[in-house]
């Protein structure tokens, strides 16, 4: 179905981009007057010790050539120092962070769970729910049941998520008391209590998300039923479950997969704002501690992942194209 | 153009409820020292008499609204909430606007270039607005409030940030009508009688580029406001005490429980901002696109 040159170039834009992503980061990042290594240095800084902490760090080369050590730390890894006190960053090194002492790609590892549980639950409420409203909002066009999901979506859309998100605490959690605030529990410990710890979080990040699928799949829905195809199916005598469920929704699904594949890969990258809101150990939470803590390379590394994600993201909408649509097969 | 607009308003009801919001809260912008001093307060004085001295919390119910503080006071600090909101609108529309009229002015001109010139500039472009697209911008927005010294102006930093990142949506469009309208003979007339391609596209392309133009630019407002107020809800944002709904609504978080009152002005007016450039921004889509206007 795929040809192989196709995924070779492919593989090769996406490579290509990241390659950019990084460059400009890194450009960005490092150009910016901001001394990792003034930081490290400790109290009373003398220039020895600078000179000593910026040799260590690997900041005393020209930036081209710390780029280039950079990204050869991908492939080969890195050693910072030598002798006793040397650090090694096993390959893909994708920088170290001498602030928390730690490998990156290990930090971001730790806090990836929290973000794709986080990611994912909500994301299969918002397709489920969003798109169900959507085609339901259709077919029964003008009901009260379409004024009541296109009015929802049209405060989905306007109201910012932490607001959302806050009310929800406010109401849910505080006043009413039915969904418990601010704890995450790992999958692995207790299943349970993981999803009941997310209940609230992926119900906000689902409204906020569901309403433009909602939009989008009523829309499509309603153009789609208008279609000549349609008619002949009903005139075959097709019944009407299937029309809609085979023959319709078919087609309100590209638009679907492609909102999705992009909302999830810029999610999981980012959903820095609803981790804030629900104080959820995830990447968001990394990168805010990063930030407050001029931790240079955790910041290249979280975004350089984030990047990563959504090209990813990008590739795998292009591909699932073709498995929904034959008429865009790739070639 | 205004009479599109007008007829909007006059057929669309949500789309007048929402222009009429914009306009009241960007009136509300332009006359915020006005209304302050009818008021009374700055956004800027603590005042320690209007706070509970056990507690931190504003002195009174719903956060100590009153005749005196019209929509209470911040808790710990006792600054005026209404003052704080009225000038937070201030902020808000300035970057949101600038950012907007950044981002779609690159975006017409890049865009117009890609559509008329072709080539390999096409072909560039449309490359690097992919990338951009795949570009993790708010993560790295987030990054650069770290590493961008505090003395470089924020909102600047904001505006040009948020702006640049914004062109691509608007150059795929304004290329693929450009696309179309290149095809359309008072553009060969144009390009015959030796108009170089800076003449046409102010001449022929530009007038012909606002309907879609004034469509993204609606729509594309509530998203830079709502970015601005995001970075400042993150800390990464305006920096205090420059008064910012999204950091007011972050420091609301803490006092959610005891002092609901607190969240719910700024949410409230980031809300109404929102909403608002949103429901006049579809109007217009659907007057202007009769492609749209018909599936309503």
């Amino acid at each position: 179905m795929i040809s192989l040159r196709y995924a070779a170039t492919r593989v090769g834009s996406m490579a290509l981009v990241l390659l950019i992503v990084a460059f400009c980061t890194f450009v960005v990042f490092y150009l910016v007057p901001s001394d990792p290594a003034l930081m490290a240095c400790g109290k009373p800084c003398t220039p020895e010790n600078l000179a000593l902490a910026r040799e260590f760090m690997g900041f005393d080369e020209p930036w081209w050539q710390q780029f280039l050590t950079f990204l050869g730390g991908i492939f080969t890894g890195r050693t910072f120092g030598s002798g006793a006190t040397a650090i090694h960053c096993a390959a893909p090194c994708f920088g170290y962070s001498f602030r928390q002492n730690a490998d990156v790609l290990d930090l971001i590892g730790d806090r990836l769970p929290v973000t794709v549980s986080l990611a994912v639950g909500a994301a299969v409420l918002w397709v489920v729910l969003g798109v169900g409203a959507g085609v339901l909002a259709a077919l029964r066009k003008d009901s009260w049941f379409d004024r009541v999901a296109l009015g929802a979506s049209v405060i989905g859309v306007s109201a910012p998520v932490y607001l959302v998100g806050l009310l929800g605490i406010l109401v849910l959690g505080f006043k009413l008391d039915v969904v418990p605030v601010g704890n995450y529990t790992p999958f692995g410990e207790d299943p349970v209590r993981w999803a009941w710890g997310l209940v609230l979080p992926w119900c906000v990040l689902a409204f906020a998300h569901g309403a433009h699928y909602v939009k989008l799949t009523r829309t499509q829905m309603i153009d789609t039923m208008g279609e000549d195809f349609i008619r002949t199916a009903r005139a075959k005598g097709v019944a009407e479950r299937t029309v809609v469920g085979k023959h319709a929704l078919r087609n309100v699904l590209l638009p679907v997969v492609t909102l999705t594949g992009l909302d999830l890969g810029s999610l999981l990258g980012g959903a820095v704002i609803t981790e804030r809101v629900f104080s959820l150990p995830g990447l968001g939470g990394l990168l805010i501690e990063a930030v407050h803590g001029r931790d240079l390379p955790t910041l290249l590394g979280c975004t350089l992942f984030a990047g990563f994600l959504v090209v990813v993201a990008n590739a795998v909408v292009d591909l699932s194209y073709g498995v929904l649509d034959p008429r865009a097969r790739l070639t | 153009m205004p009479a599109a607009i007008r007829s909007v308003l006059a057929r669309d009801r949500w789309a007048l409820a929402g222009t009429v919001t914009v306009v009241v809260i960007g009136l509300v912008a332009i006359f915020a020292d006005v209304l302050t001093a009818i008021e009374g307060h700055d956004p800027y004085t603590y005042d320690a008499s209007a706070l509970d001295p056990a507690s931190g919390l504003p002195a009174g119910p719903f956060g100590g609204v009153s005749g005196e503080h019209w929509f209470g006071v911040e808790p710990l600090t006792g600054r005026d909430l209404f003052a704080i909101v009225v000038h937070g609108a201030r902020t808000s529309f300035l970057i949101g606007l600038a950012a907007t009229l950044v981002s779609i002015g690159l975006g017409v001109l890049i865009g117009a270039a890609a559509g008329y010139l072709g080539g390999w500039i096409d072909r560039v472009i449309v490359w690097s607005a992919d990338v951009f697209l795949g570009f993790p911008y708010l993560v790295f927005m987030i990054a650069l409030g770290a590493v961008v010294p505090v003395e470089f102006p924020r909102a600047l930093l904001l505006i040009v940030v948020i702006g640049f990142f914004g062109w691509p949506a608007t150059a795929r469009i304004v290329r693929a009508q450009v696309l179309t309208l290149k095809e359309r003979n008072f553009v060969k007339a144009a390009r015959t009688l030796g108009a170089s391609p800076w003449e046409v596209f102010r001449a022929e392309l530009l007038p012909n580029l606002w309907g879609p133009v004034l469509v993204m630019a609606t729509l594309s407002v509530p998203g830079k406001v709502g970015l601005e107020a995001a970075l400042s809800f993150l800390g990464v944002g305006v920096l205090p005490p420059t008064p910012s709904w999204g950091r007011s609504i972050s420091a609301a978080i803490e006092w959610v429980a005891v002092d609901p009152a607190f969240l719910l002005f700024p949410g409230l007016a980031l809300f109404g901002v929102t909403w608002g450039f949103n429901a006049l921004g579809d109007g217009l889509r659907d007057a202007l696109d009769p492609k749209w206007g018909r599936k309503r």
